[in-house]
């Protein structure tokens, strides 16, 4: 276990250097997710334990996003003040955005299969 | 100095008791919503804020103290991100096989997410830092942050409304594309990716470990084209 999490450290300190050195306009983490990807593929197979350890990780992803979610609080005024407006912008977006990505996907799958 | 006073002084001093109601409050909600069978407005991380908002409002504790512990665990979504690339390598043959539809679809959500939230935004009237802090709302908060810098908005209340629209995406997302008749759990997966990234990524995970994968991918994606598009058409439409 701790041989995964030295791994999935090793890759994130290795984006957040790539980021610096190169100027992309990505987080580290998500580069390191990247050049985990690619790693995987050339080595073909995930090992069983570090399977283990990252599905242990991912089942708490909600927990990880608490602690930048309280930090409303600091907004509290400007998000009382502006709240049906933020809520209705909210809502109507992200249900826009859900409905288009997913259909897109599906009708161009569609197209693809026949 | 009486016994609680000194337990209070202690408590307040140390990261400990922040980090401690953090993780247990979480553990509660994340309880009352399986014993609710997931009803979506019971979702964890929604129910966890807003206890941890009244706590802190009712102890008067500002929010760098609470920070100091809960910096712990908000830490972890560094390696957690990282962590995405292990179920979406188990994916690889379908990825594969899917590029162009993937690519098609990553391209109409995300600019689906920031011109609606433009159109929408201007027509209730938000105020232009509201809105400008808006537009990258459907990626993972440090994307979201930079980006909101560049064009003009405040990063942390972007860094809420993030949180905000992942919130909205894992409560209303897996319901409104059941009810539209989409059942494939790839395009669910995906769209939960794109439209409402991390916490997105985690409802997904929920419902089957594909579509996690696939939600995963298309956080990761929408990330890297949300930073290019939303300065690009914050330029070309004069915001």
């Amino acid at each position: 276990m701790i041989g995964s999490l030295a791994a999935l450290l090793a890759f994130q300190l290795a984006g957040e250097i790539l980021v610096r050195l190169t100027g992309l306009p990505l987080p580290g983490p998500v580069l390191g997710m990247l050049l985990l990807f690619v790693a995987l593929l050339a080595r073909g197979r995930t090992p069983p334990v570090f399977a283990e350890t990252t599905r242990g990780l991912l089942a708490y992803l909600g927990l990880l996003f608490v602690p930048a979610g309280v930090g409303i609080i600091s907004h509290l005024d400007r998000v009382a003040g502006e709240w049906l407006g933020i809520a209705v912008t909210l809502l109507a977006s992200t249900a826009l955005a859900l409905v288009a990505t997913a259909f897109t996907l599906r009708y161009m799958l569609r197209r693809q299969g026949e | 100095m009486d016994r609680i006073t000194r337990v209070w002084v202690y408590l307040a001093e140390t990261p400990l008791l922040w980090l401690a109601l953090t993780v247990g409050v979480f553990w509660v909600a994340q309880q009352i919503y399986r014993n609710a069978r997931g009803f979506a407005l019971l979702n964890p991380v929604l129910v966890s804020i807003i206890v941890l908002v009244a706590l802190l409002m009712l102890t008067d504790t500002p929010y760098h103290d609470y920070f100091d512990g809960a910096q712990f665990i908000h830490f972890l979504l560094g390696p957690a991100t990282v962590a995405l690339a292990v179920p979406l390598a188990g994916q690889a043959a379908e990825l594969r096989r899917a590029w162009l539809p993937i690519a098609a679809a990553l391209s109409a959500g995300s600019l689906t997410a920031i011109v609606s939230a433009m159109a929408v935004g201007w027509a209730v009237g938000l105020t232009p830092e509201t809105l400008l802090s808006m537009l990258p709302k459907s990626v993972t908060t440090p994307i979201a942050m930079g980006v909101a810098d560049e064009v003009g908005g405040l990063p942390s209340l972007t860094a809420v409304l993030v949180i905000l629209t992942g919130i909205t995406g894992a409560v209303i997302g897996i319901p409104l594309l059941r009810v539209l008749g989409l059942r494939d759990p790839l395009a669910k997966g995906f769209a939960m990716g794109v439209a409402a990234h991390g916490i997105g990524t985690a409802r997904a995970f929920e419902h089957s470990e594909r579509a996690g994968a696939f939600s995963g991918l298309g956080m990761g994606l929408n990330g890297a084209l949300t930073a290019v598009l939303v300065p690009l058409l914050v330029w070309l439409l004069g915001f």
